[in-house]
């Protein structure tokens, strides 16, 4: 009984991906991958229960606590303080040098990771820290992208005054974004980002006169730095690389903030973060702003690197894919949504070969990774506990009122 | 007498087209607890968070140490000295019970002052010195009522305002609440307090108001209303 109800997930799991298959491969291959499925996590599971009680023996608890200790006193060998530093430096080394010896393809590639990182990490701020759920995020890129194609098509603005201008724009969105939406929560605060991003993708398919409609606007400047002009993938992997890494200092120095507190505060109960004195309002308003203003600062990286914008880049598809990157990654943890975002871009590239399929197999992997890991791969620890069910480790008493209505 | 702390005059608060609380005056003096006792939907907890700012009075007045602050927003109201400890006590399940202390005192900047004030709860709350690193939400009903007094009195309050402090918890664990607010209010804090536990009210305050649909009907010295035959009958359950 234990064991049926124990695999149900997955014996559902292995049969809804072979009914998803079926009609693309025909009936044995589907039969034959919803068996691998299904032999595959029984094997995984055996494997963890396994070494879940090989730890409980005595003797192997005692060989993996000699080996525990041994690699404690290899890292304590090393002032503390040098480790990170150390790792530190590798990786930037890493990101330096590594793309010279790639290909201008696989460049493009990391550079549009790049694009997304920053979104990401900007959705983040409202989705993950200030817990408010805005699928209409991608309007915001638009707004920065747009920003500097005609700041810089009818202007002549450079790239690097349009950078804080766009961000700025995109923020000036967030704030009427924000103070329209301020009483609402939740799947209403969904509904109306939802509602934003097509007026503002409506907008820009159809006022001509500024928009050029659903041509897009071209010939929109490079990025230059006195007479040298950015025009090759590396040069502008460079710039993205120099732009994630502001924004996640930026970021991570916010959600350590006394702002990033409140905004916890307020996606963890936003009537008691009123009553500690957080102005609730305002710090709404101020994620939004924050937000958006990251992806501002995308937007017009995006239109300085293709020289080029139309309505087409900024659906609400978009903002899913953002949105994806940033669960994939773990809400509220900025390693995460990092790796959720590389992930999320290189992994159809890796997927290339199953041509046809690779959208398939990758809406696969993501359904599993919900089922399996739902705090995300780098999960912040704090929602970890809220999505183990109820009453596993967790006493939930006091929590089943908290959302009731108040005593008239 | 000492001077009134916190006085309410004719105070109006409406849902919408419905009319909660039909011009309510009341008084809160320094170093007293006045318990506000009613039935379910009586208009006590919509008093309370009229007097926090979580809710605009559309008439009357409110003044707090002697001026005015009807209408402020709930954040300059905590400011300025009332603080509350909500219906349902809504800690923060998942900050630490530390994080959720550091929470209360989310307005003040006197950092040193905060730490001896994190050690005076953690004198009064031993167990949630014992608990400081856990989630809140992993602690008991009784132990997220201390937190949530506890992160009450973060903010240095002139008048802690108490919502239902009684609501879901054991006989036992109630007892010991209105324990720990009778020695919090022995150590100068003035109390207000809303209670649907009438005699458990009563017996730990100096004052009480009686509320009815919106209006407040009786108010006298809470021994009094305790021997009061009507309060007997209707709240105590007696008669």
């Amino acid at each position: 009984m234990d064991l049926n109800l124990k695999f149900l997930p997955l014996t559902g799991l292995s049969v809804w991906i072979g009914l998803l298959v079926l009609p693309f491969v025909g009936f044995r291959q589907a039969a034959l991958i919803a068996a691998a499925i299904l032999f595959g996590g029984l094997l995984w599971s055996a494997a963890i229960r396994i070494s879940r009680s090989a730890r409980r023996s005595p003797r192997i608890r005692m060989l993996l606590d000699e080996t525990e200790r041994f690699i404690r006193t290899l890292v304590a060998r090393r002032p503390a303080a040098r480790h990170p530093v150390f790792l530190f430096g590798i990786v930037t080394g890493l990101l330096i040098i590594g793309p010279l010896g790639m290909n201008n393809y696989m460049i493009d590639v990391l550079t549009l990771a790049g694009i997304y990182i920053v979104l990401a990490l900007g959705l983040n701020i409202v989705v993950g820290m200030a817990g408010l759920l805005d699928l209409g995020y991608i309007s915001f890129y638009a707004i920065g992208a747009y920003s500097y194609a005609l700041l810089s098509t009818r202007l002549g603005i450079s790239f690097w005054a349009a950078l804080p201008l766009g961000g700025l724009a995109a923020a000036a969105f967030g704030v009427v974004l924000g103070v329209i939406t301020l009483r609402l929560r939740g799947d209403y605060l969904a509904i109306v980002t939802l509602g934003f991003i097509q007026i503002v993708h409506l907008v820009l398919n159809n006022w001509d006169r500024v928009t050029n409609g659903p041509n897009g606007i071209l010939n929109i400047g490079r990025p230059a730095i006195g007479p040298f002009v950015f025009s090759q993938p590396i040069h502008f992997y460079y710039l993205i690389l120099a732009i994630v890494s502001l924004t996640i200092l930026a970021v991570n120095r916010l959600s350590r903030s006394r702002i990033g507190r409140a905004w916890i505060a307020i996606r963890e109960d936003e009537v008691a973060a009123q009553a500690m004195g957080v102005d609730t309002t305002r710090l709404k308003i101020l994620a939004f702003a924050l937000g958006a203003f990251w992806a501002g600062i995308a937007g017009v990286f995006f239109a300085g690197k293709f020289a080029f914008v139309s309505p087409e880049s900024f659906t609400f598809f978009e903002s899913v894919i953002v949105l994806s990157m940033v669960v994939l990654g773990g809400m509220g943890s900025i390693p995460g949504v990092v790796l959720g975002a590389l992930i999320v871009v290189i992994l159809p590239e890796v997927l290339r070969e199953f041509a046809g399929y690779r959208m398939l197999v990758f809406g696969a992997a993501l359904v599993l990774m919900m089922v399996f890991r739902p705090q995300g791969l780098i999960g912040n620890p704090r929602w970890r506990i809220e999505l183990r069910p109820p009453g596993e480790d967790l006493k939930t008493q006091g929590r089943s009122s908290v959302n009731g209505g108040a005593d008239v | 007498m000492s001077p009134a702390l916190l006085k309410l005059e004719g105070v109006q608060t409406c849902y919408g087209p419905i009319e909660a609380l039909k011009g309510i005056s009341l008084e809160v003096k320094e170093g007293e607890i006045v318990a506000l006792i009613g039935a379910n939907g009586a208009g006590k907890s919509t008093a309370l968070m009229t007097i926090s700012g979580v809710l605009a009075p559309r008439r009357g007045r409110i003044d707090f140490l002697g001026e005015n602050i009807t209408g402020l927003p709930a954040h300059e109201i905590v400011g300025r000295g009332i603080s509350q400890v909500p219906e349902g006590r809504r800690i923060f399940p998942r900050l630490t019970v530390l994080e959720n202390l550091e929470m209360g005192a989310f307005l003040r900047r006197d950092r040193r002052v905060i730490e001896a004030d994190r050690a005076a709860v953690f004198e009064q709350f031993p167990i949630l010195k014992e608990r400081s690193s856990q989630l809140g939400g992993t602690l008991s009903g009784g132990e997220q009522q201390m937190l949530a007094i506890g992160r009450a009195m973060m903010a240095r309050p002139r008048l802690l305002l108490l919502d239902e402090p009684s609501l879901g918890l054991a006989p036992i664990v109630v007892s010991r609440i209105f324990e720990i607010i009778r020695t919090i209010n022995r150590f100068g804090k003035t109390i207000l307090l809303v209670e649907q536990n009438a005699r458990a009210a009563l017996t730990l305050a100096h004052r009480g108001y009686v509320m009815e649909t919106g209006r407040i009907v009786m108010a006298d010295e809470a021994r009094a209303l305790l021997s009061n035959p009507r309060v007997r009958e209707a709240y105590l359950g007696e008669g």
